[in-house]
């Protein structure tokens, strides 16, 4: 390969474009020197060539750069490696999106800036909710950007480890009731506590996004097996907990009494150390902008 | 093989990576003894032959529709396995699992190892099983028969030859030598960035989900590298960039699937070079360039069977090496 890359023998070797007739003698030797047409034919076609060159790494990097200089952390499927990692191997085909019972993964595009063809989940539009019960898309991955469990050569951030496998409360009285699932893809926060409903003591009644909203949810009262619209599955309730009520997750999310920075008490919802950062709670938060969202690659701090 | 074809297979490895063909050095007795019979021919009466071939003969695309067909089924079966949730073939292109057995594209394959340097268990299943696909069906086959690009970027190549004929453009030929560069390039920089860089901009990729899950705009890109090639230089990203061409090129080198060209039938016309993709694997149909009576094309040669379809004498045809011994 080497040898055809000596750029000191470009020039004289490069011969017309002409698509038939053999030119060249087989004799190196015997080459009559090149018109000087030829030579300027050679030189125009050695200028293409690095224009071309120049055209295909530049957009090449361009795909690149906005990863660079990428400021909103997007949101990957559960069990994405860390985001260097993850964008190594993550070969873009798209079998994590197939699988998922939800379609809460979608691919990124151009302009999107977390390279294109990678999988991400936009929570506050659809969040996983695990209803597929096997982390599906880890399943389907075929590279090891989503896995179950890291392999020894990657290093795991402090806080992003679970302390525990979480338990999945659609499964809680199943034999095995957690999720394989070693690391946290976020954590949740509220992050509007002055909007949030169950601060203000506020019940909640309708549809929770809206007759509009498309996103789907597993209602184990409703089918275990088939997520349904959130739009068919209005409530109706004395007191806002929907992010304690739908969190997929035991132990994750709580409605605690705090105290308010003025020493009154109050009610608030409280995110816990089992958070994994799946994004039901942004998704499901009646409130318009949710009250509550999942900082995507967040570890727990204690 | 015997020298002269020996020679040839090296000779033919090295204007893949982008060496110019060159006149054979040494001819076989038998291909120098049809090259000279061929020199001694009257000319009048090979001229009045030829015509009388060609109002016989007539243009057929019985490759090219087949390729067409395997190119549009492979690709449509993406995109019904997710859309009806059949689950045949699930992922796209750059990987798969086709009825659950992992497939995955050797230059995405490479890509990923490269950036992340590491090798997953997986990943080498489903590379194996590729290469051995494209092993036993001839490297490049991948181009022409399952490639979208390929497909869109022939049809843009009909509108420039006719802006060629019409004479509002001309071909821009580049240096071959560009997509060997571009190989190591992408190589260097997945290894360098620790991004697979070249996914970004492969229109294979971009094509294959965008077929599957909806366009994007990324799209774009295609279509400004679709416009290069109309306007500017035929089929440019094909011949000149793409490394994963190259890729399976070189697991074509060794395999058994090709088309053989035969000197004896030949009238040297060159409507095959005029065709082609790849037309520096025909230049064994130029007038006394053949080394043997019979030479298998180059791995380069991307398998779409146009020469074959063009060939008005039937000296270039699909064979599969050992296989005519056996029969």
């Amino acid at each position: 390969m080497s040898e055809m890359h000596r750029p000191d023998e470009d020039r004289p070797e490069v011969q017309a474009p002409a698509p038939a007739a053999p030119v060249a003698p087989a004799s190196p030797a015997a080459k009559p020197p090149p018109s000087r047409e030829r030579l300027q034919q050679a030189r125009r076609k050695w200028l293409r060539t690095i224009l071309l060159t120049g055209g295909v790494t530049g957009a090449a990097l361009s795909g690149f750069l906005p990863l660079v200089y990428a400021r909103t952390k997007r949101l990957r499927p559960p069990g994405a490696l860390d985001e260097k990692d993850f964008l190594a191997s993550c070969i873009k085909c798209g079998q994590c999106v197939q699988v998922c019972p939800v379609q809460a993964i979608k691919l990124a595009d151009l302009v999107d800036g977390f390279g294109v063809g990678t999988p991400y989940i936009d929570a506050r539009e659809q969040a996983c909710d695990f209803s597929c019960d096997a982390v599906q898309c880890i399943l389907a991955c075929p590279t090891g950007s989503l896995v179950y469990k890291k392999p020894a050569f990657l290093g795991v951030r402090t806080g992003a480890k679970l302390a525990a496998a979480p338990i999945l409360k659609a499964k809680e009285k199943d034999a095995e009731p957690t999720l394989n699932l070693a690391e946290r893809i976020g954590v949740a926060r509220l992050t509007r506590p002055e909007a949030c409903l169950a601060v203000k003591g506020k019940g909640f009644k309708g549809q929770a996004r809206g007759s509009g909203f498309k996103g789907r949810m597993r209602y184990m009262a409703v089918d275990r097996w088939k997520p349904i619209k959130v739009v068919d599955h209005p409530y109706d309730i004395p007191e806002c907990d929907l992010c304690v009520r739908e969190c997929p997750v035991k132990g994750a999310i709580s409605i605690e009494t705090v105290f308010a920075p003025d020493g009154s008490k109050r009610k608030s919802p409280v995110v816990h150390e089992p958070c994994v950062g799946c994004g039901v709670c942004e998704m499901i938060c009646p409130v318009e902008p949710s009250c509550i969202v999942v900082e995507a690659r967040e570890v727990w701090n204690v | 093989m015997n020298p002269f074809l020996k020679n040839r297979f090296f000779d033919q490895i090295a204007v893949m990576f982008g060496r110019e063909a060159r006149k054979p050095t040494a001819i076989s007795p038998v291909a120098q003894q049809f090259h000279s019979l061929k020199r001694s021919t009257n000319k009048e009466r090979l001229a009045a032959t030829i015509r009388e071939h060609h109002a016989t003969g007539k243009q057929v695309h019985t490759w090219r529709n087949r390729r067409w067909a395997v190119l549009i089924i492979a690709n449509l079966m993406f995109t019904v396995s997710f859309w009806l949730d059949i689950q045949i073939l699930e992922g796209a292109l750059t990987a798969s699992r086709f009825i659950g057995f992992h497939l995955i594209d050797l230059n995405s394959a490479l890509q990923v190892m490269l950036a992340h340097k590491h090798i997953i268990v997986n990943l080498v299943i489903g590379t194996g099983t590729v290469f051995l696909l494209w092993l036993l069906l001839g490297g490049r086959t991948f181009c022409s028969w399952v490639c979208p690009y390929h497909l869109v970027a022939e049809w843009a190549e009909s509108i420039h030859l006719w802006l060629v004929k019409k004479k509002l453009v001309t071909d821009q030929a580049i240096d071959r030598r560009l997509r060997t560069g571009s190989w190591l390039v992408f190589a260097v920089l997945a290894v360098a960035t620790g991004y697979t860089v070249f996914e970004a901009i492969s229109p294979t990729g971009i094509l294959s989900r965008a077929l599957i899950y909806g366009p994007g705009l990324a799209l774009l890109w295609v279509l400004a590298l679709l416009v290069f090639e109309v306007f500017f230089s035929r089929r440019a990203w094909c011949r000149y960039a793409c490394p994963i061409g190259l890729t399976y090129g070189v697991v074509g080198i060794f395999s058994p699937l090709r088309v053989r060209y035969s000197l004896a039938e030949c009238f040297h016309e060159g409507d095959c070079r005029k065709v082609c993709l790849v037309p520096h694997v025909l230049d064994t149909v130029i007038k006394g360039r053949a080394v043997d009576y019979e030479v298998p094309l180059g791995p380069d040669c991307t398998r779409c069977g146009l020469c074959v379809d063009t060939c008005p004498t039937g000296s270039l045809k699909f064979e599969v090496k050992g296989l005519n011994k056996l029969m």
